[in-house]
């Protein structure tokens, strides 16, 4: 196991700051994240959209905000967990365990949830047999192609990732791609492709419809879907691929015993500290009186919590408050010389 | 202020008297409104505050936006008159207006 002075759960903006303001104060850290990649929502929901408020940046969009932000925090070498999402917190004396749902394990005196509205999970199809199918002939995500030769395949959604898997397994399996509305928001180029295999018969797209029933017997064998109009149609499928997009979800978060409302958790707004010592929380999953949802918030609430977390991590020694632009320990930590 | 008329998918529903100006999501949340979860707080980035709206009423409101219809995508279970209850401003033309909230919204 290993033994770190924080434990980041949430790789977006306030998650990535949060490395560097307990970087700076010698502090090691790992940071935990359910998604492929770091970012958060700025990454998942808006990466192209411009963001007009973070202070002394007129304009940058999510993605150059986490580059940059990525960038900041490279001198402190930190590891960030992609893929994991954190299932178990425990105590240890005065340490908190945290296992991951691969059974990672890490501890430290401190925790830092910054986990904006939850992890993202993909929505599914909410038709019973679609659950009991789930992993063995209804997927939302595609780990090994090898898996999907030969079959007939029903992919749903109207963006890239419908889109782009759709093209993909057309070259060795029978598609057909369903979507609510005529239009595809995808990449239009993707879409000429898919409407050139469609006229040469690989690929039949359904619009606009949504899926009514699966057949099965043991195996998926068919599923009906219905249209706008009312007409229903039957699709021979082996395979259905979902791809409706992700939603948040608060998820294990809300099993902690920390004290919650809503879906946020309450913190004492001096240190962002909850009612668990050395469990703090900060960006949008915290509450406390007059709690912006804004980036900047997040960054200063993470500044003030690596404070605490630097007087449990080093209960012998005295926090020194330092300026980045004057003290040589900060300038040596960030490999300035 | 206009009137909202909130109804839940078993069919109760509400009659909330709404700012002018405010989101029919705001007045959801800001009276406690069951079946409105707005995780991303309006920015139209999570489709948490989807509603149906009346037949009668759907044509009446402003048209959404191309990156509203796409976030109805990811809607739990879009019809036609899906919206997002944080893109519509209510106003007089939209005093008695009647939405239905979704079995659940994640």
């Amino acid at each position: 196991m290993k033994k770190i002075d924080a434990i980041i759960i949430g790789a977006g903006p306030v998650g990535l700051f949060g490395v560097h303001q307990l970087g700076i104060k010698g502090l090691k850290a790992v940071v935990i994240d359910n998604l492929d990649k770091a970012g958060g929502q700025c990454i998942e929901l808006y990466p192209d959209k411009p963001i007009y408020d973070i202070p002394a940046v007129p304009e940058c969009t999510g993605e150059q905000l986490t580059t940059r932000l990525l960038e900041q925090i490279k001198p402190f070498k930190t590891q960030l967990f992609l893929n994991e999402r954190v299932n178990e917190v425990r105590k240890d004396n005065e340490n908190w365990i945290v296992t991951t749902n691969n059974k990672k394990e890490f501890i430290a005196p401190n925790i830092i949830i910054a986990g904006g509205v939850g992890s993202f999970e993909p929505r599914k199809i909410h038709l019973k047999q679609a659950e009991q199918l789930e992993e063995k002939s209804v997927f939302y995500a595609v780990r090994d192609k090898e898996k999907f030769k030969n079959k007939k395949i029903s992919i749903f959604g109207g963006g890239d990732s419908a889109l782009d898997w759709a093209l993909e397994l057309s070259k060795f399996s029978k598609i057909t791609l369903i979507h609510r509305r005529n239009e595809f928001r995808g990449a239009q180029h993707t879409l000429m492709e898919i409407k050139k295999l469609e006229k040469a018969g690989k690929v039949s797209i359904k619009t606009p419809c949504q899926i009514e029933s699966l057949e099965s017997e043991n195996d998926l064998k068919s599923i009906t879907i219905k249209f706008d109009d009312g007409k229903t149609e039957k699709i021979p499928t082996d395979v259905i691929l979902g791809f409706f997009g992700l939603i948040m979800k608060l998820g294990p978060i809300a099993e902690w015993g920390l004290n919650m409302n809503k879906k946020t958790i309450e913190v004492n707004p001096e240190n962002f500290e909850t009612n668990k010592k050395g469990i703090f929380a900060a960006g949008d999953i915290c509450s406390y009186p007059g709690k912006l949802k804004l980036i900047l918030s997040g960054f200063h609430e993470v500044a003030l919590a690596s404070v605490e977390c630097f007087k449990r991590a080093r209960p012998n020694e005295k926090y020194r408050f330092e300026f980045t632009t004057s003290s040589k320990t900060i300038q040596d930590r960030l490999g300035k010389k | 202020m206009s009137k909202i008329i909130y109804k839940d998918f078993k069919g109760n529903s509400k009659t909330i008297e709404v700012e002018n100006g405010l989101s029919v999501m705001e007045g959801a949340i800001q009276n406690e409104i069951p079946g409105i979860d707005a995780d991303c707080g309006g920015s139209m980035a999570c489709a948490t505050c989807h509603v149906y709206v009346d037949d009668k009423w759907f044509d009446k409101i402003p048209k959404a936006e191309d990156a509203e219809v796409d976030m109805i995508d990811m809607a739990f279970e879009p019809k036609k008159n899906s919206r997002l209850s944080c893109q519509i401003i209510v106003s007089d033309d939209l005093d008695g207006l009647q939405v239905s909230t979704p079995e659940k919204q994640t």
